[in-house]
């Protein structure tokens, strides 16, 4: 059985490879410090958003605000933590803790995640067309020299994935806090049981999903120097495949933040192989889904396999 | 000992609960004081799991009043609870469920702290368990999982355990673990720890039990030295006269031709009843939902099912928690008397009431909710769903589970009935008087069969001897 | 007392009241206009959500999020194989309902085959009929048969055709769910998949059987919406997905499955309409309305708990 626990991050490792080899392939100059820069540009907010996620999932809810609510983070940061930071920090430290909010609501009331995140959804983009009506704004420029850093040997998208896939590792599966937050997932009434506040917990869990979606929002502002109010908005859908290819389950608080990390390298790169492909651009999309289920199906054979060991 | 070891741990005061009208605990006085061992009997709805839950604290007494010592609260006074229902978060490894538990296990190396403790709580009270702290809840068996929530209820967790209260803890062990089991409360009750036992299986409350707290309709109806009672004495205490010993029901030889054959070997014929065995978890109820689902479709409606389903594991396997009790009895016959595909309502209120009746549910009406039941209630719903219909073949998975014994008497005629008009009974049950009432019991022993017995060689001692290894493995 | 614990009637008064709303701003008039505009897009509406309430009945996790897609193919390859021609308008609703069956079929055996959760099979099949879609229209834009335009803008008794056609649905489905064997199935389904495997349901006929049923649904409101606004557009169906989701929830359909609301979905359809159209009427921009929109969705599903918790 350890081999069956082992395996859930051997599988996106495995597609990320594949996918990797295949685009070297296609794309010999792709094999570069550059070319890695450029294939895995945008991958930086897609891990941060995709870990958010997980931390949703991890808590047996779903969150289909995520890519409204890293819209408005985006546009926050290019217009107000641009022009006047400190007030921009609150707005932002106010997003957080509105997130944990929502979390001790959905806990309190037992109402169904999906529905109040469905409309938060539209609270979240409505906000963010008050704040910028038309696309535009700007960067800090910290953000922008941040997010552009050459650090040496690897790209900055390479090492920052990786540091943020430690970091959620060791706040998730290493630490007693995240252990507890897991153990919400997999069987509240007994963590309730143990003396914990479960409110407080779900809090939590939510708070750090709404820590991980601004900064996600800060990262992608930082990158592509503007903002508008839909720029995100598909990051709810990558977000909740990025988790799950990267061996998450909906429910029971099995998550891997390791691989979810890795799931969302592997979607950025789907995106940057089909177009070396010379697919029509009609079928850059589905190619996408077709990805999508190609992965699932593999890691369905894989846990045939597993299990029959 | 100081004054304050031997200070009661728990003193109930005449507490009484109440959930609404519902009289759950009708005023109980109850002192635990360090080195008691008290097991705790009573039949279903006289109100044990309300008395756990107000000892544990998990319930404020709505009058009367429930004093810990050395603190105020029953975790400050050391006073844990092993429940029937598994409580183990699934997805985290053994040593991250006792971080659960402990809330006071912080800090760097917390993961090796409590590996430590709970391979040394394992260790002490079940030998040789074979359990990796490591290994992730959901891939242990049941009767593993029930282990570790044994031993966490014994672990210091940092400040040792003064009472402990087990809720029908060898429910999934076998013989030989739960005998380990029952020698550790021994032990610890020695060391002035306490105890609340609470079991259906007399022997194992006698062997362990210094005191024995009867329980009866919300109140305390006995309570004296486990030596002033007998067996006998307690059952009539509970309220129920025993079952008159089963007298094997071999006189009825003449069976029709074999229905059910499987490639482990079981096999039943018509108007058989046939017993399946054996310790727990050793593949009984595997081999019944193998066959269940082989003999039916999950894509054709069968309009008339060869095999029908009675479900031991309530909530998992049987109830349809939002429908009334009548929508429950009639869901697996819906499709004979439609026409067009729509239901025949009336024949439906038919047939739920005639089973009302019949099986005596105890209810004013058949449109309430199936949740208004008792679980013995509920119990006798799902044995209507299986007997209106027709199948051939009734499949019953331990169906007996929170049953009292009256209901099980005349469930036992009436499954009696329906084999003499020719209906096959394949029944697996943990209670070894059950299976005595079968004409033909397989037992069951590392999900293989391991015995055949018909008629007299029905015995206890026969099942036993075919359910363990019996001589040594060289 | 009886009639006020029905879970349909909060979503009926609350479009009842968003319409006084909106009376009361124009001192009455226009009355009529209003009613009319409702029910002819909440006709689409609630097409949508009857078939996305009979997925999420199957239960937690069941949810079809390829609607938006479904209703693009749909209307793309009909109005292409009608290509405005006078008379096709039946051929155009076979192509339409086939199209339905297909998607129907293809995601219930990513479901099936692949054991994949719903939400992630129907959200990566979209893709592909997306791109289905995409290929095949060629940002031609096919305006429907004029006769088939004529039926979609047209009224019969004083109410638009497309809110016949969702009322009769609407009681299509409600006797299937109250009355039918099917709907018994579905329900026992949605509250527990294995017991009602146990007590003899074919629960995975009755999953196909939706996932086939939601399919058509939006397929027969895509043809419909299309010929309703004169063509079919590449997003015209993007809205319809939390649309699809908002209805069910808001016409008090349990989110844990097993429990089903028909008129609630009509309820909801209506209010979803009537609360843009409110917002619009008093002035607010698009920013507000979206704020709104989400906090009456909230506010609508924590009454509705609270209500829960105190009976």
């Amino acid at each position: 059985m350890s081999f069956l626990a082992r395996h859930r991050i051997i599988l996106p490792v495995v597609s990320l490879t594949v996918l990797l080899a295949a685009t070297f392939y296609m794309q010999p100059r792709a094999m570069s410090y550059f070319g890695l820069n450029l294939l895995f540009n945008l991958a930086v907010p897609i891990a941060l958003a995709t870990i958010a996620q997980m931390m949703i999932i991890m808590v047996n809810d779903i969150d289909l605000s995520l890519g409204a609510f890293v819209s408005l983070v985006a546009c926050v940061t290019a217009t107000i933590l641009n022009d006047t930071p400190a007030l921009g920090l609150l707005i932002l430290l106010a997003l957080i803790l509105s997130y944990a909010l929502l979390g001790a609501v959905i806990h309190a009331l037992e109402i169904p995640a999906i529905v109040v995140t469905l409309g938060m959804s539209f609270v979240w983009g409505g906000l963010a067309l008050f704040i910028l009506p038309s696309p535009g704004g700007a960067s800090p420029d910290w953000l922008r020299t941040l997010m552009t850093v050459k650090p040496p040997f690897a790209p900055m998208a390479v090492v920052a994935s990786v540091i943020i896939a430690l970091v959620a590792h060791l706040l998730i599966i290493r630490s007693g806090i995240g252990t507890v937050l897991r153990g919400v997932g997999g069987n509240a009434r007994s963590v309730a049981q143990a003396g914990w506040p479960v409110i407080r917990l779900k809090a939590l869990a939510y708070g750090l999903a709404g820590l991980f979606g601004v900064l996600a929002g800060m990262a992608l502002v930082g990158l592509t120097t503007s903002a508008d109010a839909n720029i995100a908005l598909r990051y709810t859908l990558l977000s909740i495949a990025g988790v799950i290819l990267g061996g998450g389950e909906f429910i029971g608080g099995k998550v891997s933040p390791t691989g979810a990390v890795i799931g969302a390298l592997t979607l950025t790169l789907a995106a940057s192989f089909l177009s070396f492909l010379r697919l029509s651009s009609d079928w850059q999309i589905g190619a996408q889904g077709a990805v999508l289920i190609l992965v699932l199906t593999a890691r369905l054979i894989f846990r045939q396999k597993g299990a029959e060991a | 000992m100081t004054d304050h070891e031997s200070a009661p741990i728990v003193s109930l005061d005449n507490a009484a609960k109440h959930f609404g009208p519902v009289k759950a605990l009708d005023g109980v006085s109850l002192v635990v004081t360090p080195g008691d061992c008290i097991g705790l009997v009573g039949h279903n709805g006289a109100g044990k799991s309300t008395l756990v839950n107000l000892i544990n604290g998990a319930l404020a007494p709505s009058s009367g009043s429930v004093g810990f010592s050395g603190g105020t609260s029953a975790n400050e006074a050391g006073v844990r609870s092993v429940f029937q229902e598994l409580s183990l978060c699934p997805n985290l490894t053994v040593a991250e469920n006792l971080r659960i538990s402990h809330t006071a296990l912080k800090g760097p190396g917390w993961r090796r702290h409590a590996r430590a403790e709970i391979l040394q709580s394992l260790d002490t009270i079940f030998p040789g368990h074979g359990i990796d702290p490591m290994s992730e809840v959901d891939t242990l068996s049941i009767a593993e999982r029930q282990m570790v929530e044994i031993a966490i209820g014994f672990a210091p967790r940092g400040m040792a355990a003064r009472l402990v209260i087990l809720d029908e803890p060898t429910s999934s062990l076998d013989a030989g673990i739960a005998d380990q089991l029952l020698e550790h409360i021994k032990q610890f009750c020695a060391k002035g720890g306490a105890v609340v036992f609470i079991s259906h299986m007399m022997g194992e409350v006698f062997e362990v039990a210094s005191r024995i707290v009867v329980l009866k309709d919300g109140r305390i109806v006995a309570e004296r030295d486990a030596a002033d009672f007998t067996r006998q004495g307690l059952v009539d205490a509970m309220g129920h006269v025993t079952a008159e010993a089963a007298d094997t029901a071999g006189t009825r030889q003449e069976f029709g031709p074999e229905v059910v054959r499987t490639e482990q070997g079981l096999t039943a014929r018509k108007g058989e009843i046939v017993g399946l065995s054996g310790l727990a978890g050793h593949g009984q109820a595997a081999a019944l939902a193998r066959l269940y689902l082989s003999r039916s479709s999950a894509f054709r409606p069968g309009t008339s099912p060869e095999v029908v389903f009675v479900a031991g594991d309530r909530p998992r396997d049987g109830v349809l928690p939002l429908w009334s009790i009548l929508r429950n009895i009639s869901i697996s016959v819906l499709g004979q008397g439609a026409r067009h595909g729509l239901v025949d309502r009336d024949a439906e209120a038919r047939i739920a009431d005639q089973w009302k009746t019949r099986i005596g549910i105890r209810t004013d009406d058949v449109t309430n909710p199936i949740l208004s039941l008792s679980g013995g209630n509920q119990q006798k719903v799902l044995f209507a769903r299986a007997l209106a219909s027709p199948a051939p073949v009734v499949i019953m998975d331990d169906p007996m589970r929170g049953v009292d014994v009256g209901t099980k008497q005349d469930v036992y005629a009436m499954i009696r009935a329906e084999a003499a008009r020719g209906r096959t009974f394949l029944w697996y049950s943990t209670e070894t008087e059950e299976v005595c009432q079968c004409d033909r019991v397989f037992v069951f022993r590392d999900h293989e069969i391991s015995a055949e017995l018909t008629g007299a060689d029905i015995t206890e001692e026969k099942i036993l001897e075919a359910s363990f290894v019996l001589e040594e493995a060289s | 007392m009886n009639i006020l614990t029905k879970p349909w009637l909060w979503s009926c008064v609350a479009a009842a009241l968003a319409y006084a709303l909106i009376l009361g701003l124009t001192s009455g008039r226009g009355a009529g206009e209003l009613a009319y505009a409702a029910l002819s897009f909440g006709a689409f509406a609630a097409i949508v959500g009857l078939g996305q309430m009979l997925v999420i009945t199957l239960g937690p996790g069941n949810v079809d999020l390829s609607i938006p897609a479904t209703m693009t193919l749909a209307a793309t390859l009909a109005l292409k194989a009608m290509g405005t021609d006078p008379g096709t308008a039946v051929l155009g609703l076979g192509i339409a309902l086939a199209v339905g069956f297909g998607v129907g079929v293809a995601n219930y055996a990513l479901i099936y085959l692949l054991r994949l959760p719903p939400i992630i099979a129907t959200l990566a099949a979209s893709l592909i009929y997306q791109s289905l879609a995409i290929w095949s229209n060629r940002g031609l834009r096919i305006k429907p048969p004029e006769g088939l335009a004529d039926f979609a803008t047209g009224r019969f008794l004083g109410l638009p055709n497309v809110t016949w056609v969702g009322l009769l649905l609407a009681i299509v489905v409600w006797i299937a769910l109250e009355r039918s064997v099917w709907g018994r199935w579905l329900l026992a389904t949605g509250q527990n998949m294995r017991v009602a495997r146990l007590a003899g349901v074919p629960v995975e006929l009755v999953r196909a059987s939706t996932y086939i049923s939601v399919s058509v649904f939006a397929a027969l409101a895509g043809y419909l919406l299309a010929s309703f606004s004169g063509g079919a557009a590449l997003n015209m169906g993007a809205e319809y997905l939390l649309m699809s989701i908002a209805v069910v929830v808001i016409g008090g359909s349990s989110i844990a499955g097993g429990n089903s609301n028909v008129p609630g979905v009509w309820g909801a359809a209506l209010f979803m309409f009537l609360v843009v159209s409110m917002l619009n009427s008093y002035g607010a921009g698009a920013g507000a309305r979206n704020v709104l929109t989400g906090a009456i969705i909230i506010g609508i599903v924590i009454a509705a708990s609270t209500r829960r918790a105190r009976t």
